[in-house]
């Protein structure tokens, strides 16, 4: 069964495999379990995306699911250990919940196929209360997996303690794919007529979208870690393409899916980005992206053209996925909705301005301490405490303190930056900006496809 | 109600299973503990499945077997979320003895206080 969508889907789960494939190729990790686990996650991330069955949606996300929580852990930190056993547990909960849902959808109807579990529901009525409960605990259970605000608990840690190839690859696919998921379960499975008749159904959804939109989006305002701050970047820009699922509108849900195709691209890329930064100069923390643009211009440029692009500055791919989403949103006269869209626009900038005010118009806070001998500012203390870069820190102080140095090629740890991993962040960088101009066309393709989608 | 209850006691067990799970999950320190709720919660799972397969009086669901059978499809579809839950399993105790090897602790709230200490 494949349409519009899931060959988007499929399209964006290839394309970003292999973006991050040859990313991962110079910056790690390169071990053969890690591959055989790449492999794994992008046959799930393809199955999900063209099965039109429910168990064998429920097998594909629980593979996905193994492959993601392997990936975490493939760092050899007892941190992402950690934090993968956490994604694990809360992953295992979603999915059997989601398994539950299945279990009444089928008890309900006699089927599993989505096409018939259309018109079998159809047939029940869609206030029989064995169809409402399939549907509530499907979509708890695929909430879960996307990440929305009271179940993300499990997201940030697993993205943060990643290596960084691999936090690129869960943050650009996984919540991407199962938040396709529910689209295709609520409307092809349950149908826009199900949303209809349960106009309580339909407002939660929107409910819980706007509440992440709003925590996700504070959260990511208050981390000092940017790997941090990206993961809860991510949950408020799901809560976005779930809120534009929820309205039944078509403007809405093309919205939905460019704004699920661009967030992928552009957070794929900011985490890869981010690994960039970090690899050459250390920095991973906030403050430590002080003067960013005079030790690494190619990577503080890319980073922020992907922030822009994530804020939503027009031309870019972010713009025209909240664009079709708030025009949407004002079509269907749900004007809480538009104020969400609104100031979760304002928040993003609120994050993201911030470090790219710290990128480009501030001193490096390292190399001025090292050079007066005192702690220049209260970020100061931070950047020592993180032990762990220290190798890599002192490798900016030596470049910073030295008033020659221009960019970043002298730094000694710079030379583990390779041209792939910079070709590849740039690449996206200019593809978040030139792909929001093929928007139109591309609406125009998905078109039929979601008119099918919502007219069953 | 008492009457429902008493001819589907096992939809009241699976709910059971479903709650001392989690609970396990959430309330329990231990690590190996919360993946043993991890189980229970499934096994809850499973015996919805076939309960809901299971019809009284029914033959097995083999050709030469008299007409009401009882459903094989829901038994198939248990199997498979056996060997995923065999496998989430496997990946979880081997993160543990990882956890174990890198902190010497399995106590969830231990090892919360040291990661929040470096």
């Amino acid at each position: 069964m494949i349409d519009g969508l899931s060959g988007t889907m499929i399209v964006l789960v290839a394309v970003s495999a292999l973006g991050v494939l040859s990313y991962a190729r110079a910056a790690g990790p390169r071990s053969n379990p890690f591959y055989a686990a790449y492999l794994l996650l992008v046959a799930g991330l393809t199955g999900m995306s063209v099965t039109g069955d429910l168990f064998n949606l429920y097998v594909f996300l629980e593979i996905t699911g193994l492959a993601a929580y392997v990936l975490v852990a493939s760092d050899d930190s007892g941190r992402s250990a950690i934090a993968a056993l956490r994604y694990l547990l809360i992953g295992t909960v979603g999915a059997s919940l989601f398994l539950l849902g299945i279990g009444y959808a089928y008890i309900a109807t006699g089927t599993l196929n989505m096409g018939d579990l259309a018109t079998q529901i159809a047939e029940v009525g869609y206030t029989a209360t064995l169809v409402q409960a399939a549907f509530a605990f499907v979509v708890v259970g695929l909430f879960i997996k996307v990440a929305i605000f009271p179940l993300h608990t499990w997201q940030p840690e697993a993205y943060a303690s990643a290596p960084d190839s691999v936090s690129a690859l869960i943050s650009a696919l996984v919540s991407t794919v199962s938040a396709y998921a529910l689209v295709r379960v609520v409307y092809t499975a349950f149908t826009a007529d199900f949303l209809e008749a349960n106009p309580l159904a339909a407002d939660l959804l929107g409910a819980a979208a706007a509440v992440s939109i709003v925590a996700g989006s504070l959260l990511a305002v208050a981390q000092s870690e940017v790997k941090r701050m990206l993961a809860y970047s991510s949950v408020a820009q799901f809560g976005l393409v779930v809120a534009a699922a929820s309205l039944v509108n078509e403007t809405a849900m093309i919205g939905a899916v460019v704004h699920l195709v661009g967030h992928a691209l552009m957070k794929g890329s900011l985490f890869l980005a981010a690994g960039v930064v970090a690899t050459a100069t250390g920095a991973r923390t906030v403050s430590e992206y002080d003067g960013l643009v005079d030790r690494l211009p190619v990577g503080a440029g890319a980073f922020g053209v992907l922030a822009l692009a994530m804020v939503g500055v027009p031309p870019t791919l972010g713009f025209v996925g909240k664009w079709y989403i708030a025009l949407g949103a004002v079509e269907s006269g749900s004007w809480v909705l538009v104020v969400v869209i609104v100031a979760s626009t304002l928040l993003t900038l609120a994050y993201f301005a911030r470090l790219v005010e710290r990128m480009f118009f501030r001193d490096p806070a390292t190399a001025l301490a090292d050079e007066v001998g005192v702690a220049a500012s209260e970020d100061e203390a931070e950047v020592v405490a993180d032990g762990s870069d220290l190798g890599a820190t002192d490798g900016v102080v030596t470049s910073g303190s030295d008033p020659a140095t221009d960019g970043g090629d002298d730094a000694p740890s710079t030379d583990r930056v390779t041209f792939g991993m910079y070709a590849v962040v740039v690449v996206t960088a200019v593809l978040a900006v030139a792909l929001g101009l093929a928007v139109f066309e591309y609406a125009e393709f998905l078109e039929p496809t979601i008119t099918r989608l919502l007219t069953p | 109600m008492i009457d429902l209850l008493a001819t589907r006691y096992y939809y009241l067990v699976t709910f059971l299973l479903l709650g001392v799970g989690a609970y396990m999950m959430i309330g329990n320190r231990n690590l190996v503990k919360k993946v043993i709720g991890m189980n229970i919660f499934q096994t809850g799972i499973f015996l919805f499945f076939i309960a809901a397969a299971y019809l009284e009086g029914a033959s097995p669901p083999v050709l030469t077997a008299e007409a009401p059978h009882v459903s094989p499809l829901p038994h198939v579809l248990i199997l498979t979320a056996i060997v995923v839950g065999v496998s989430l399993t496997a990946v979880a105790l081997g993160l543990i003895v990882r956890i174990y090897a890198d902190y010497g602790t399995l106590d969830a709230e231990v090892l919360w206080e040291v990661r929040h200490d470096d």
